[in-house]
């Protein structure tokens, strides 16, 4: 459709140059000028990256909408981007978020607003930036300056504990990126002088150097998405970051590290991919048993949603590393899902801390009888996070479980585990939180969702229902990169 | 699509549309709307089922995928219809039992606030039931299977604001997830070693599997179709409310009557059952399975019987009733006898729906009183009601000509027949049970219609008959209560389910009741000379003895039997345990690994080192604070690259 049109560069650079627009309409008393400017930019964000998905081509291995520019010639360094199926599902996951994380901080934020709007539009350029960069040090620079935006919104507009939180989240993440860097300067001179991620693909590596290099990008991605035992700051993090902030985090963030895992660890190490997926394995499904059961004695429900992340993010990594299509294409599903449906629960909760300033669980109760249409959208997503059928929740986690099971029948019992634990802390805290009486004089108060709420719940229960009920778009989108991927992955490079 | 291909997909897509409806539109459409809409997509249902049923007796038989829900790897997984003599028989009952339940619940809610949200819910619960009876692979069963528990968590606890109905309700959905973890498992093992979730591709392989093994345990080869079908049994033993993981049924009972009726009686707790009988060519395989299943479902049949004569709440004696025959259908499947446990299936439906309707009429003429040492005498007020759970407890205790009685007539003599492990107990077992079924069926119609009434004078002054739509629909179920059982010939010992069922040569018990049968009038005179008949009779008897006839007894047996009384009144503690053990046991699990595992070790002593640099950072960034330091970030991406760009292009 759109030969040589650089649809890329206009899907990262579009909306950072909108977040820059709207940075530059100053201060609060031009604020609805602001937001109306990020809520325009958001859409037209999301609109520039649907050709993406119609114009792809389904069948064709290897990377489409390729653009390459020299950038820094003495190092061999370009502006190289592209992007394969699992790359196109989530820029299409984060130009979705943008628009409704603009919506849902429309009213809620007052002060520094052009600020908040203009770090989420830039932020979302840059993820995008990330998902289809080609060369590692472009990559590497979209994935650090993904940081700070982050680091400013939890710092900014976040709660009492902020400044700990945000710093927290800073030095967890970047001690393990500067390791990422250090992999990458090896792999430059082994290549003779590449930075191209395609050429790292095709390079033979021995194998203790394989093992390194792997340890080094684990340092990176384990935390990003986060792994156990380097999860500790996600909960913080989301404790004090506003609702926005933790739906991007939860949605888009967490999402880097797995598909770091795609795009640099199983196809640059695939031999050190093998000899430690016992290891990658274990940590997965003590992400998922040992997490679920923490998950189960929160008080705090922000805290409890981010230690359910952490557990659903346990399927992906196991579903990577039992290398076959059940698992691998269940993972990217059960991202693009809980990108959806973590999301969408830490807007429910958002909606509620907006109304009674509290975010424990105590502090509820009976919420139904005040709110029943914010209760029925909770309702779904409470489902969906204990993966009904039916809802995008059960689609990654049948299929991990099911390709699981092909690696040793204990993983898939393992696994299979969140069926009981996931449910048990998402409809315990929800009946203790939305049903029964009225507990107090504050819920008393409650009024129900408005129509800015309405909508932007409204939109996530419509790709919730739609993915849970029909992904075979998603996972035909998957197809050939994953194929390729795993046959890529079968192939010793020693 | 050819004509039939869209009926099928109407059958359940038109309840769903009600369900939407009701659901989206309520509040909009008001009340009457709700339920002229949703009951009369109903019968478009009902209707259509009956035509596919007379379409399926002339051999028509469909089998057919609706659209491919995901491709992975070489596999597609469909979305399908299986249209056979089993699932077309489902088809009516369900819709059958669900519309009657819809007309119901005009008389029964009433005055319910959430008058179209039940609504919405019932015919959601049809639609989710029915795609799981008419699947032809095992991802849409698990989807029926999760949604129908969906449904029910959403309908006992429908009244939201009791705390023992969202206690029930939270129950119920994770016992059943219990039993979906190892359903989910038994699933995964049969793509991995069939390839494929399409039951008839997955039969056809059986044979071949039968001798493969698998080592679960290393070193511990198990039979292959041991694990699957016993695994795939874990989850029949949730939804069919089977020993072990019957404890969620009896709290069931907090949701609103019709739903026990539709439910937690005649339908969703029977999907373990029908499930069961559909594997059929995969249970033939494995007499292991068969056993487990067998004891699994006497132990059911008989303990949960016990619990019923202690019970005073009318719905909770219905409640362990309907757990002790699921238990009967459960001994018919270990058995082989698969028609039989699908024929009890069938009976049981209509029975048990008459006598949850008639409880749940008798407990809108007392005004929401469920407690039958409060009731008595009712007869004289609720004729239509008395005469229709008559024929409810009479077809419950098993007496000649009515419908219960030849299903489990059917199933006592297969299992006498058996010769797998464990059917001398499972023998044992369901024979005393026709004793304690009569007991305590006839112990419930006897405290709540006979005697002397005990109500207050109020509630006595107030005693009159319920409205139609709530007698009709009674009336309407207490006719195939009686006569569904004279269709034994035909369905059990004729060639009904044809290849629907498979039944290997070395299981023939029920071939060899077809050759003794002789028409269901010489069935009936056979029955006076066996033992079942006079163990029901011996029941009624004892019944009315002690609680006609002596209605002092009851107490001075209760203070002479202490113990025995207390372990069936604490319904032999597994309530207690689960709640300490399992409640209790992962709460404390838990909080143990967050305080020490990610509060002590990881963040006290891993991040301990980082957090003094988190203080130090915290102090600069305080005096950072004051300014516009967001707008000098900003600029930093941008600065990043420019300063790349600039120092690495310096030379």
């Amino acid at each position: 459709m759109l030969v040589g049109f650089p649809l890329l560069s206009l899907v990262t650079w579009l909306p950072i140059a909108f977040g820059v627009a709207v940075l530059a309409t100053g201060g609060d008393e031009n604020a609805p000028n602001a937001r109306k400017l990020a809520l325009i930019g958001s859409v037209l964000g999301f609109v520039v990256a649907l050709p993406l998905y119609a114009g792809f081509d389904l069948l064709a291995s290897g990377m489409q909408f390729i653009e390459k520019a020299p950038w820094i010639e003495r190092f061999n360094v370009n502006y190289h981007l592209g992007i394969d199926g699992i790359s196109l599902l989530l820029i299409l996951l984060n130009s979705f978020t943008t628009p409704l994380v603009v919506i849902a901080g429309w009213k809620v934020i007052q002060e520094r607003v052009a600020q908040y709007m203009g770090a989420f539009l830039i932020m979302s350029g840059v993820i995008n930036g990330v998902f289809a960069a080609l060369d590692a040090i472009l990559f590497y620079v979209f994935w650090e300056a993904t940081l700070i935006p982050m680091f400013l919104i939890i710092g900014v507009w976040g709660g009492p504990n902020r400044v700990y939180a945000a710093v927290k989240f800073f030095l967890y993440t970047l001690l393990g990126s500067l390791l990422m860097l250090v992999a990458f300067i090896y792999l430059f001179h082994q290549s003779g002088g590449s930075f191209s991620i395609l050429d790292y693909h095709k390079l033979p590596i021995p194998l203790p150097a394989q093992i390194l290099i792997f340890l080094a990008f684990l340092a990176a991605f384990a935390v990003k998405v986060p792994m156990w035992p380097v999860h500790t700051w996600l909960p913080d993090a989301h404790v004090e970051a506003p609702t926005g902030g933790s739906v991007v985090l939860a949605a888009i963030l967490l999402k880097l590290g797995g598909y770091g895992f795609l795009r640099f660890s199983l196809p640059i190490t695939p031999d050190a991919s093998h000899a430690l997926s016992g290891f990658m394995i274990a940590l997965s499904l003590i992400a998922i048993v040992y997490i679920g059961l923490v998950a189960l004695v929160q008080a705090d429900m922000k805290k409890l949603i981010a230690y359910s992340s952490v557990s659903h993010m346990g399927f992906v990594t196991l579903g990577f590393f039992i290398f076959n299509a059940y698992g691998v294409e269940g993972a990217m599903i059960q991202m693009i899902s809980h990108g959806f449906i973590s999301g969408a629960l830490f807007l429910c909760v958002g909606v509620m801390y907006d109304r009674l300033h509290s975010r424990l669980i105590a502090d509820y109760g009976g919420v139904v009888n005040k709110m029943p249409m914010f209760a029925t959208f909770f309702m779904l997503f409470a489902m969906a996070n204990s993966g009904l059928p039916g809802t995008s929740g059960f689609v990654g986690e049948f299929m991990v479980i099911m390709g699981a099971v092909k690696a040793n029948f204990w993983y898939a019992f393992a696994a299979a585990l969140t069926l009981i634990f996931g449910a048990a802390y998402t409809l315990w805290m929800y009946k203790r939180v939305v049903f029964g009486a009225v507990a107090n004089a504050h819920v008393e108060e409650l009024d129900d969702i408005g129509v800015r709420e309405f909508l932007v719940l409204a939109l996530l229960a419509l790709a919730v229902l739609a993915m849970g009920v029909y992904p075979l778009p998603f996972t035909e989108a998957l197809h050939t990169s994953v194929n390729e991927l795993l046959a890529h992955v079968a192939q010793s490079k020693l | 699509m050819t004509e039939m291909q869209t009926i099928y997909l109407l059958i359940p897509l038109a309840p769903l549309l009600g369900a939407v409806i009701a659901g989206l539109l309520g509040w909009k459409i008001g009340r009457e709307w709700s339920h002229r809409v949703t009951i009369g997509l109903m019968w478009v249902s009902f209707g259509l089922a009956v035509a596919v049923f007379f379409d399926v007796l002339k051999g028509n038989i469909h089998n057919g995928s609706v659209y491919t829900w995901i491709t992975s790897g070489d596999t597609r997984f469909e979305i399908g219809f299986l249209i056979d003599r089993l699932s077309a028989l489902m088809m009516v009952v369900v819709t059958f039992v669900s519309l009657m339940v819809h007309i119901y619940t005009i008389g029964y809610m009433h005055d319910d606030p959430g008058y179209q949200r039940f609504f919405s819910y019932i015919s959601l619960f049809t639609f989710s039931m029915l795609m799981l009876v008419m699947s032809n692979n095992f991802l849409q069963l698990f989807f029926g299977w999760e949604a129908v528990g969906l449904v029910s968590y959403l309908l006992i606890g429908f009244w939201y604001t009791r705390p023992t109905a969202i206690y029930a309700n939270l129950k119920a959905f994770l016992v059943n997830r219990v039993g979906d973890f190892g359903f989910l498992l038994g699933i995964a093992l049969v793509l991995m070693y069939f390839g494929t979730l399409d039951y008839a591709a997955v039969f056809a392989q059986g044979p071949e599997m039968a001798k493969k093994t698998i080592e679960i345990l290393p070193g511990k080869p198990w039979m292959l179709m041991s694990a699957i079908c016993i695994l795939l049994f874990v989850g029949a033993m949730g939804k069919s409310a089977q020993f072990p993981l019957h404890v969620w049924l009896p709290d069931s009972m907090e949701g609103p009557t019709p739903i026990s009726a539709l439910i937690h009686a005649a339908t969703m707790v029977t999907a373990g059952i029908f499930m069961v009988a559909r594997m059929s060519p995969l249970y033939e395989l494995s007499d292991t399975a068969l056993s487990v299943v067998m004891v699994i479902g006497a132990i059911t049949a008989l303990f949960m019987a016990l619990i019923a004569i202690v019970q005073n709440d009318i719905k909770r004696v219905v409640a362990y009733s309907t757990l002790s025959q699921l238990g009967y259908m459960t001994v018919a499947l270990g058995a082989s006898a698969y028609a039989a446990g699908i024929f009890h299936l069938m009976t049981h439906a209509f029975f048990k729906a008459v006598l949850f309707l008639g409880a749940g009429s008798v407990i809108i003429a007392m005004h929401h009183e469920q407690d039958m040492r409060r009731m008595g005498g009712l007869r004289k007020y609720m004729p239509i009601t008395y005469a229709t759970v008559l024929v409810g407890a009479l077809a419950s205790a098993g007496v000649p000509g009515f419908s219960g009685f030849f299903s489990k007539d059917a199933i006592i003599e297969a299992v006498h027949f058996s010769r797998l492990p464990g059917s001398g107990f499972a023998y044992f077992a369901v024979l005393g049970t026709v004793f304690v079924t009569a007991l305590y069926t006839f112990r419930l119609l006897f405290m709540a219609f006979h005697g002397k009434p005990r109500m207050d004078h109020h509630t006595e002054e107030h005693l009159h008959e319920s409205p139609w739509v709530v007698t009709v629909p009674l009336v309407l179920l207490a006719i195939p209560s009686v006569a569904a059982g004279w269709v034994i010939g035909p369905v059990l010992f004729g060639d009904y389910f044809g290849s629907a069922i498979a039944v290997s040569a070395q299981h023939n018990g029920m071939a060899l009741m077809a050759e003794e049968f002789h028409g269901i009038v010489a069935m009936m005179l056979h029955a006076l000379q066996t033992l079942p008949f006079w163990f029901a009779m011996a029941g009624i008897a004892a019944a009315w003895y002690l609680y006609i006839k002596r209605p002092d007894l009851p107490a001075v047996i209760k203070n002479r039997a202490g113990i025995l009384y207390t372990i069936l009144d604490r319904k032999y503690g597994f309530d207690d345990f689960n709640d300490w053990f399992f409640a209790g046991g992962t709460r404390r699990i838990g909080t143990g690994l967050w305080k020490i595992g990610d509060v002590g070790v990881i963040d006290g002593l891993m991040v301990n080192g980082s957090a003094r640099m988190v203080g130090w950072f915290s102090l600069v960034m305080r005096h950072l604070q004051t300014g516009r330091i967001y707008h000098y970030a900003f600029s930093m991406i941008i600065g990043v690259f420019v300063l790349l760009t600039v120092w690495f292009n310096r030379g």
